[in-house]
């Protein structure tokens, strides 16, 4: 049995209807189809329907809205921000490579005129020409980085507005890091821990173990970057590079030079600073939305 | 047909060389792989036969839910909670220690290789024990 004119259009009409139906939603900024579908597209909540995660969020978890983070640069010296770096490189198993093309840095620190670029001015003051100014992942409100994305590797983290990695997707296209303004991306040029073969079978590592055997390294041709600490967070804890800080600002007697919280709640530890100080974002004019303030 | 004998007796030869897998090893299955199951903890997260079948699955639920939902505890079906997690859980000291006694028996013997461990780090086995 054949399929007539008929049957052949009506077929083609619901098909079409069908596959217009997210854009056309997206389109008309439905909202209460995106908070039903939370934030995923048709085919990921059809995937969920049929692969229901089965857990939840464990209680002891840090939970907000809007995580964002303030980098007190009044607070900062060379040796805090070191402290902050070594921190997270740690405790993410970022490798040290010495090569500049294929280092990986989740953070590092640079100059005021490379940091705000649209701010320098040849007049600048002393103390900020000298300043290490303290930069990550900003964790934008609208990352470019996740619309780029071809397979949803990076994308914004509905509950709490964190930009994650998922490395068992990324497919290392890298059109992350041209979308990025802010250069937060690594890519694995090489492999990043080396692992050492015995008779075809891996056995351990090769010279140099990772320093964090509980979580997780990478591989080559993956990107990666910064992802506040979301593995801390699910275990009660702050990022790593904000206890670092708070702990060495505390022995040396100083305010803490990084600040870490709800952005959406008003009586978090950030607003409480974003109140009572002038603050500046990376490059603003983008429109990304950064949500790590800087207090210089 | 020209050279029937020597054609015919090619196509025996040819077939006997291709099925030779199969009549060499009649009979004889190959040793079962053999998975050292812990000693101290005596449940997984679901029930033996489920988790022999369907272990891939709920690890690749599992990371999905890390991932990208934010989920991290998981009820077992017998009602513990488990942090979801490959590296720190399924092969903590407790439970399966030793990659090379359970993972790679199976996988080596079906010729499976799954990727967990390019980035995963299994636990520390000593040099001696690794065979």
């Amino acid at each position: 049995m054949g399929v007539n004119r008929r049957k052949f259009l009506k077929i083609a009409g619901v098909s079409t209807l069908g596959v217009a139906a997210k854009p056309a939603a997206d389109a008309l900024a439905i909202e209460w189809l995106d908070k039903k579908l939370g934030g995923f597209t048709v085919p990921e909540t059809l995937y969920h329907l049929f692969h229901k995660p089965e857990g939840f969020t464990p209680g002891e978890a840090l939970i907000a809205k809007r995580w964002a983070m303030v980098v007190n640069m009044k607070q900062m010296d060379e040796e805090i921000a070191q402290a902050c770096i070594d921190a997270c490189h740690r405790v993410h198993n970022v490798p040290e490579i010495d090569n500049p093309k294929h280092e990986i840095k989740w953070m590092w620190h640079d100059d005021y005129e490379h940091v705000f670029p649209g701010q320098q001015h040849e007049h600048i003051d002393e103390n900020s020409k000298k300043l290490p100014f303290l930069v990550m992942c900003n964790h934008c409100y609208n990352p470019p980085c996740c619309r780029v994305c071809p397979t949803k590797a990076t994308f914004k983290r509905k509950s709490d507005g964190i930009v994650m990695m998922d490395m068992h997707r990324c497919i290392g296209c890298r059109f992350c890091m041209a979308a990025c303004p802010f250069g937060a991306r690594s890519f694995n040029w090489i492999i990043p821990w080396p692992r050492a073969e015995e008779g075809g079978l891996v056995r351990g590592f090769e010279g140099k173990e990772p320093p964090t055997p509980e979580y997780p390294t990478r591989v080559k041709g993956v990107v990666e970057k910064c992802n506040f600490c979301a593995e801390r967070l699910a275990k009660g804890k702050i990022p790593a590079c904000v206890e670092a800080c708070q702990e060495l600002c505390k022995k040396k007697g100083k305010e803490p030079a990084l600040v870490f919280g709800d952005l959406e709640d008003p009586d978090s530890e950030v607003r409480q600073v974003l109140r009572s100080n002038y603050t500046i974002r990376r490059k603003p004019e983008l429109g990304s939305n950064p949500n790590v303030y800087y207090i210089v | 047909m020209y050279d029937g004998g020597k054609i015919i007796a090619g196509i025996i030869i040819g077939l006997a060389l291709l099925t030779f897998p199969i009549w060499y090893t009649s009979g004889r299955a190959a040793p079962k792989p053999e998975v050292k199951l812990p000693v101290k903890e005596k449940e997984c997260v679901q029930p033996g036969p489920y988790m022999k079948k369907k272990h891939m699955q709920v690890l690749d639920l599992w990371r999905d839910s890390v991932v990208r939902v934010q989920q991290r505890s998981y009820v077992a079906f017998n009602g513990k909670e488990y942090d979801m997690s490959l590296q720190n859980t399924c092969m903590s000291a407790d439970c399966h220690a030793k990659k090379s006694e359970f993972c790679d028996r199976c996988h080596n013997y079906t010729g499976v290789v799954p990727y967990c461990w390019d980035c995963h780090i299994p636990p520390k086995e000593k040099p001696e024990e690794k065979h």
